[in-house]
C-alpha cells in the first residue's frame, strides 16, 4: 500500500457524538494549526440534535491558501462508534484511520488499503479519571493530544492555546494541558510518529483571523448602528443575535447610568420580529433581525408592506437546507428566489451575498446605510456555512471617520422653512423620495403610512394611474439601487477564453480552488462573483461577454441561474448549472467535475476526477 | 359617511393650554357607514387627545386591517399614522415605541384584527407592558370582509343571516388581564362619558393599557338577537364605576364620598378619580377583576368601566433598561465603538 504523504496539505476528519464537548477540542485542534501559519477552514457537521447522534468536524489544512472543501478525506479519527463503518470507507486509500481500539475494530470494516491506528482513548480515561464527565471531555482534548505527535506539530502551540482560551478559568488550564500530554506521550510511546501526513510551522496567514460569519454580523450590526434587534431562535442565524448581544453589553451600557443604547426583544415568532423591525425604522432607529428560511417565509407578507411603504428593514437571512425544517444543521444557498422576490403583488428586494467573515462584518454595517438611503428591504444572504463555521478572515476594520447615511430624511428645519413634502414625490428623479420622522414637527410632514395604494402626497386612493405611477417610480428606483450595491468581483484566466464560472457566497473557496485545478489541466475560466442582486451592470456585460458560463450554487434549483436569466432575459443554453444540495458545503472536487461533465468535447477523464467521482463528501 | 365636519368653525373655539382647538387633533372625513360605531370612538379619541393638551405631532397612531383600523385617518392629522398588516400592529407599535419612548402610541383594532388573526401579537404586547393604549373596536363581527362572526361574537347571538354563533367567545379583557395587562378596561361607543375619561387614563398610564370598546357594526351585526347591537348593549351595560380623569396639577374641584371613591396618582403626576358602583370590585386587584368580569358573563351582562390597574407598572422601556434618550435620536458618536476596539477583538481571534 501506497501512504498519502504530505506537508501541510490534507483533510482530516473527526467524527463524534454530539453533546460530548468534541466541538471544542476540534476547535482546539484546528486554532493551533491556524496559530502555526497555516490556511485552516474547519466545518463543523452537526445534527438537529442536544446529545447522542454522530456529528462530525473536518479541517482543511493548505499551505497554498485553499480554503474551501477539497473533497475526499485523509486522515478520519473516530471515536463514535456508531458511525465507523460509513467513517472509514470515506478515507482516500492510502490514508489514515484512527480509532478508540479500547474495543477491536469490527474486522468486516478493516480496509487493506487504509492504514489503521488504535488509540485506546476510553481505557486511558477510565484509567486516569473517577468523574464520567470528565472522561467524555478529556477523552477528546487526550485525541488531540496524541494527534499533535502523529502530526508532528508543536505541542507548546497546543499549550500555549489551552493557556488562553481558559483565561479567566484558570483552574481549567492544567488538567486540560495533562489531558494533552497524556495523548501526547501515549502516541510517542506506542505509535509510529510522524505518520506519512505532517505540519510544519509556515508563515501563510499574515494578519487574517479566524471567525464566524455571525459573530462577525452580529459585530457589523453594532458598528453600523443598529439600536433594536428584534429575533426568533433559530439555528443557523441565532448566533448573529447572541453576538451583537454579547457585544452591545460590552460596548453600549453606559458605565454610569446604567442606560442602555439597544433594545433586544425576543419576538413571538419572525413575524413580530420583522413587524417590530419594520416598526422601530419607520421611527427612526436603526433595526434589524436575523432569521433563517422558515422564519422568512412567515416574513413574507411584512417584508411587501416594506417594499411598498418604502420602510427601510435589514434582514440577515442565515441560511440552511430546506424546505421547511428540511434538514436544519445543514448549510445551503437555497433562498434566493424566495427571498429576492419575497411577497405577494410586484415585489423585488435587494439581496447582498458575502463570502467572508470579513465581508458579513462590512456588509451587515453597510445594510442600513442602503436600508435608509434605499428605503427598501436589505436583505443579507449568508449561510451555515459561513455563518457558524470559523473561517479565516481578513482583520475587521473600521474608519473612525465614517459618517452613516441616514438617507433622504426631512428634518424639521426643513419643514419650518417651508420646503415642499410629499412621502412618495420623486423630486430628485432617482426614485427615492424624503421621509419624515414621527415626532418632528407641529403641523408639517405628517402622513399616513398604508400597504394600499395612494398618491405621492400619501393619501389614500384606489386610481389605477395612481398606482402604476407608484410601481414605475419603484421601478426606476431599482435602476437607482444598483449604483449603491456592492459591485461584483472578476478574477481573469491566465489565458484568454470564452468560457466562465459565476459564483456567490460560500462558492467562492471552492471555485477558486477548482478554477486552478482546471487551469491545470489546459481549462481556462474567467470567473466573477456576484456580491449583490439588482446585478450591477457589469455581470450583464460579463455574460455577454462569455459563450459558456457555468453558475456555481449549492441548490437543487439553479436559483441563481434563474435570476440572472429572468432580469436579463438570457436563453438556458449560455448557463449551465453546477449544483451542490447535500446539506454539506460544495467541494472543489465537485465543482471540477461538474464542469469537466459540460464540457462533451473533453472524452477521457484524467484519473483524478475519476477518483474524486467515486469519492464521498462532494 | 358618518359625520360630515362642518365648514365653517366659530373663531373662538375652545382651546386647550399650547392653544389648540379640537380640529387641530381631527382627521379626514370619514368614509365608515353612517352610525357604525368606530366613528364615535374616533371622536372620543380626538376629545381626550385634545382635553390632554397633548402635541398632536407627540402622538403616533398605528392600526392593522379592519373598518376599525382604517379609522387613524379620520382622527389626529398632524400625527403620524401607519395602517398595518392584518392582526400585526401590536409588533409595528413595539418596534416604534422601541425606537422612541418619548412618543405617545395609540394603537387601534377591531375585534378579528386582535382576537384571531392577531391574538398572538396581542397576548405578548400585553405580556411586555409595552406602554401603549390599545382599543379594540369590538362589533363581534369582520366589518370590512362583510359580516362573518368574528371571535368575540358571544355564543348564541344572532348574525345578520338569522344564525345563532356556536362558539364561545373569547373576552379580550380577560384574557389581556391575564396575559399581564396592567390597565384593563371596557366601554361602549354610545357612551362617551364614561369613554373619554377612560381613554385618559389609559393615555396617563404607563405600561400596556387595553380599551375593549364596544362598537356596533350598523351595516351587519346590529340586528335582533345581536348581543353587539345598540340595543343590546344599552340594555346590558353594567358599570363598575365612573371615572373621572385629572391631569397633573389641575386643582380637584369635585367632592367624593369617602369609602366610595380612589384617587390614584400616576408617574406623571395625574390622578385617576374611582366612583365606584360595582361594590366587590376591587379594580387593583387581579383576583377580584377576574371574577367580576366572570360573575357578570355568567348573568349575561356586559361590564364596563376600569376593570384593572397595576399602580406598580414598570414598562418594557424600564424592563430593559434602555436609554432615556429615544434610541432613534442616537448618531454614530453613540452608537459606534470605533477602530481600536475592532483591533482589540481582532487581536483576540489570532
Ligand atoms: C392576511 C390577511 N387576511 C385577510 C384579510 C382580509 N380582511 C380584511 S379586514 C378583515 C377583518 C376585519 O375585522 P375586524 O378586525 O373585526 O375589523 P372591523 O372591520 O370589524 O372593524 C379581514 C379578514 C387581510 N387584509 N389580510
Ligand atoms: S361595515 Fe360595519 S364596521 Fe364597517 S364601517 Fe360599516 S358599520 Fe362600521
Ligand atoms: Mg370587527
Amino acid at each position: 500500500m501506497k501512504s498519502i504523504e504530505s506537508v501541510n496539505d490534507f483533510v482530516i476528519k473527526f467524527a463524534n457524538v454530539n453533546g460530548t464537548g468534541s466541538a471544542s477540542a476540534n476547535n482546539l485542534f484546528a486554532k493551533a494549526l491556524f496559530r502555526m501559519g497555516l490556511p485552516v477552514s474547519p466545518k463543523n457537521i452537526f445534527p438537529s440534535n442536544i446529545q447522542g447522534l454522530p456529528t462530525w468536524y473536518e479541517v482543511r489544512v493548505s499551505e497554498k491558501g485553499y480554503l474551501g472543501r477539497r473533497g475526499g478525506v485523509d486522515i478520519a479519527l473516530s471515536v463514535n462508534p456508531q458511525s465507523m463503518a460509513a467513517d472509514i470507507q470515506e478515507v482516500e486509500p492510502g490514508g489514515y484511520f484512527i480509532y478508540d481500539n479500547t474495543k477491536p475494530l469490527d474486522l468486516r470494516l478493516v480496509r487493506d488499503d487504509v492504514n489503521i491506528i488504535g488509540l485506546p482513548l476510553t481505557r486511558i480515561c477510565n484509567e486516569e479519571y473517577k468523574d464520567p464527565r470528565q472522561r467524555q471531555l478529556f477523552k477528546n482534548v487526550i485525541y488531540v493530544g496524541a494527534l499533535a505527535a502523529l502530526l508532528d506539530m508543536d505541542f507548546k502551540v497546543l499549550t500555549d492555546l489551552v493557556a488562553d482560551q481558559f483565561k479567566g478559568k484558570e483552574k481549567l488550564i492544567l488538567p486540560n494541558i495533562h489531558a494533552l500530554e497524556l495523548g501526547h506521550q501515549y502516541a510517542r510511546a506506542n505509535l509510529d510518529c510522524p505518520i506519512g501526513i505532517r505540519v510544519q510551522a509556515a508563515d501563510e496567514v499574515g494578519d487574517q483571523i479566524l471567525l464566524d460569519g455571525n459573530t462577525a454580523l452580529g459585530l457589523g450590526a453594532i458598528y453600523g448602528g443598529a439600536t433594536v434587534a428584534a429575533w426568533y431562535p433559530i439555528t443557523p442565524s441565532t448566533s448573529v443575535v447572541d453576538a451583537y448581544e454579547k457585544y452591545v453589553k460590552r460596548m453600549r451600557i453606559d458605565p454610569g447610568t446604567g442606560q442602555r443604547n439597544y433594545a433586544i426583544v425576543q419576538a413571538e415568532d419572525e413575524l413580530a420580529a420583522m413587524g417590530m423591525v419594520i416598526g422601530a425604522s419607520w421611527n427612526g432607529a436603526r433595526a434589524f433581525t436575523a432569521t433563517s428560511g422558515p422564519g422568512v417565509s412567515l416574513m413574507s407578507e411584512f417584508l411587501g408592506l416594506a417594499y411598498f411603504a418604502e420602510i427601510p428593514t435589514v434582514l440577515f437571512n442565515v441560511q440552511r437546507t430546506g424546505p421547511s425544517t428540511g434538514m436544519p444543521t445543514r448549510t445551503q444557498q437555497g433562498d434566493i428566489l424566495s427571498c429576492a422576490y419575497a411577497s405577494h403583488g410586484d415585489t423585488k428586494h435587494v439581496l447582498l451575498f458575502p463570502s467572508t467573515p470579513r465581508e458579513c462584518f462590512d456588509m451587515g454595517a453597510m445594510s442600513f446605510d442602503l436600508a435608509e438611503r434605499l428605503q427598501t428591504p436589505i436583505i443579507l444572504m449568508t449561510d451555515l456555512d459561513l455563518g457558524m463555521n470559523d473561517n479565516m478572515s481578513p482583520p475587521l476594520e473600521w474608519d473612525d471617520s465614517r459618517k452613516y447615511d441616514r438617507g433622504k430624511v426631512m428634518t424639521a428645519e426643513q419643514l419650518e422653512a417651508g420646503v415642499e413634502f410629499g412621502r412618495y414625490l420623486d423630486v430628485d428623479d432617482d426614485g427615492i423620495c424624503y421621509r419624515t420622522l414621527p415626532g418632528t414637527h407641529p403641523h408639517r410632514g405628517a402622513f399616513f403610512t398604508r400597504g394600499t395604494s395612494r398618491d405621492e402626497y400619501a393619501v389614500y386612493t384606489e386610481k389605477g394611474e395612481a398606482y402604476e405611477r407608484n410601481m414605475l417610480r419603484l421601478m426606476k428606483k431599482w435602476e437607482t439601487m444598483k449604483e449603491h450595491v456592492p459591485a461584483p468581483e472578476t478574477i481573469p484566466a491566465r489565458q484568454e477564453t470564452d468560457m466562465a464560472v459565476l459564483y456567490f457566497g460560500t462558492s467562492e473557496q471552492a471555485s477558486l480552488e477548482a478554477l486552478d485545478r482546471l487551469a491545470d489541466e489546459g481549462i481556462h475560466l474567467n470567473a466573477m462573483r456576484v456580491r449583490a442582486f439588482p446585478f450591477n451592470d457589469e455581470v450583464e456585460d460579463f455574460l455577454h461577454a462569455h459563450e459558456r458560463v457555468f453558475v456555481i450554487e449549492q441548490n437543487r434549483d439553479a436559483q441563481l441561474r434563474t435570476l440572472l436569466m429572468a432580469e436579463f432575459e438570457l436563453g438556458p443554453d449560455k448557463l449551465k448549472s453546477v449544483l451542490c444540495f447535500d446539506g454539506t458545503p460544495i467541494s472543489a472536487r465537485n465543482i471540477r467535475k461538474q464542469i469537466r461533465l459540460h464540457m462533451p468535447e473533453l472524452d477521457e477523464e484524467p484519473q483524478e476526477v475519476a477518483r474524486a467521482a467515486g469519492a464521498t463528501g462532494e | 359617511m358618518s359625520y360630515q365636519l362642518p365648514k365653517f368653525r366659530h373663531p373662538e373655539l375652545p382651546k386647550n393650554d399650547l392653544g389648540y382647538t379640537k380640529a387641530d387633533y381631527e382627521g379626514a372625513i370619514s368614509t365608515l357607514c353612517a352610525g357604525c360605531g368606530h366613528d364615535s370612538i374616533s371622536g372620543a379619541i380626538v376629545k381626550a387627545c385634545h382635553e390632554l393638551s397633548i402635541e398632536p405631532h407627540k402622538i403616533a397612531k398605528l392600526s392593522g386591517i379592519g373598518c376599525s383600523s382604517k379609522t387613524p385617518t379620520y382622527y389626529l392629522g398632524k400625527s403620524h399614522g401607519f395602517n398595518s398588516v392584518h392582526g400585526r400592529m401590536p409588533s409595528v407599535v413595539t418596534g416604534a415605541a422601541m425606537a422612541n419612548r418619548e412618543l405617545l402610541y395609540l394603537g387601534v383594532s377591531g375585534d378579528g384584527d386582535t382576537a384571531s388573526i392577531g391574538m398572538g401579537q396581542f397576548a405578548h404586547v400585553a405580556r411586555r407592558n409595552l406602554n401603549m393604549v390599545y382599543i379594540v373596536m369590538n362589533n363581534g363581527c369582520y366589518g370590512l370582509t362583510k359580516g362573518q362572526d368574528s371571535a368575540t361574537a358571544d355564543e348564541g347571538s344572532m348574525s345578520k343571516k338569522g344564525e345563532p354563533n356556536p362558539f364561545s367567545a373569547i373576552d379580550l379583557c380577560a384574557t389581556a388581564l391575564q396575559f399581564g395587562a396592567t390597565f384593563v378596561a371596557r366601554s361602549f361607543s354610545g357612551d362617551k362619558t364614561q369613554l373619554v375619561p377612560l381613554i385618559k387614563a389609559a393615555i396617563a398610564h404607563r405600561g400596556f393599557a387595553l380599551i375593549d370598546v364596544v362598537s356596533p357594526c350598523v351595516t351587519f351585526n346590529n340586528n335582533k338577537g345581536s348581543t353587539k347591537s345598540y340595543e343590546f348593549v344599552r340594555e346590558h351595560a353594567e358599570a363598575t364605576g365612573a371615572v373621572d380623569f385629572v391631569p397633573m396639577r389641575k386643582e380637584i374641584t369635585t367632592d367624593y364620598k369617602p369609602g366610595y371613591s380612589h384617587e390614584v396618582t400616576l408617574h406623571d403626576g395625574s390622578s385617576i378619580h374611582l366612583y365606584k358602583l360595582e361594590q366587590d370590585l376591587d379594580p387593583f386587584d387581579r383576583t377580584s377583576a377576574l371574577l367580576a368580569m366572570e360573575r357578570h358573563r355568567a348573568a349575561g351582562d356586559i361590564l364596563t368601566g376600569l376593570i384593572y390597574m397595576d399602580k406598580a407598572s414598570r414598562d418594557l422601556h424600564e424592563q430593559l433598561e434602555t436609554s432615556r434618550r429615544p434610541l432613534s435620536q442616537l448618531t454614530e458618536e453613540d452608537l459606534c465603538p470605533g477602530n481600536q476596539m475592532l483591533k482589540n477583538i481582532n487581536a483576540s481571534l489570532r
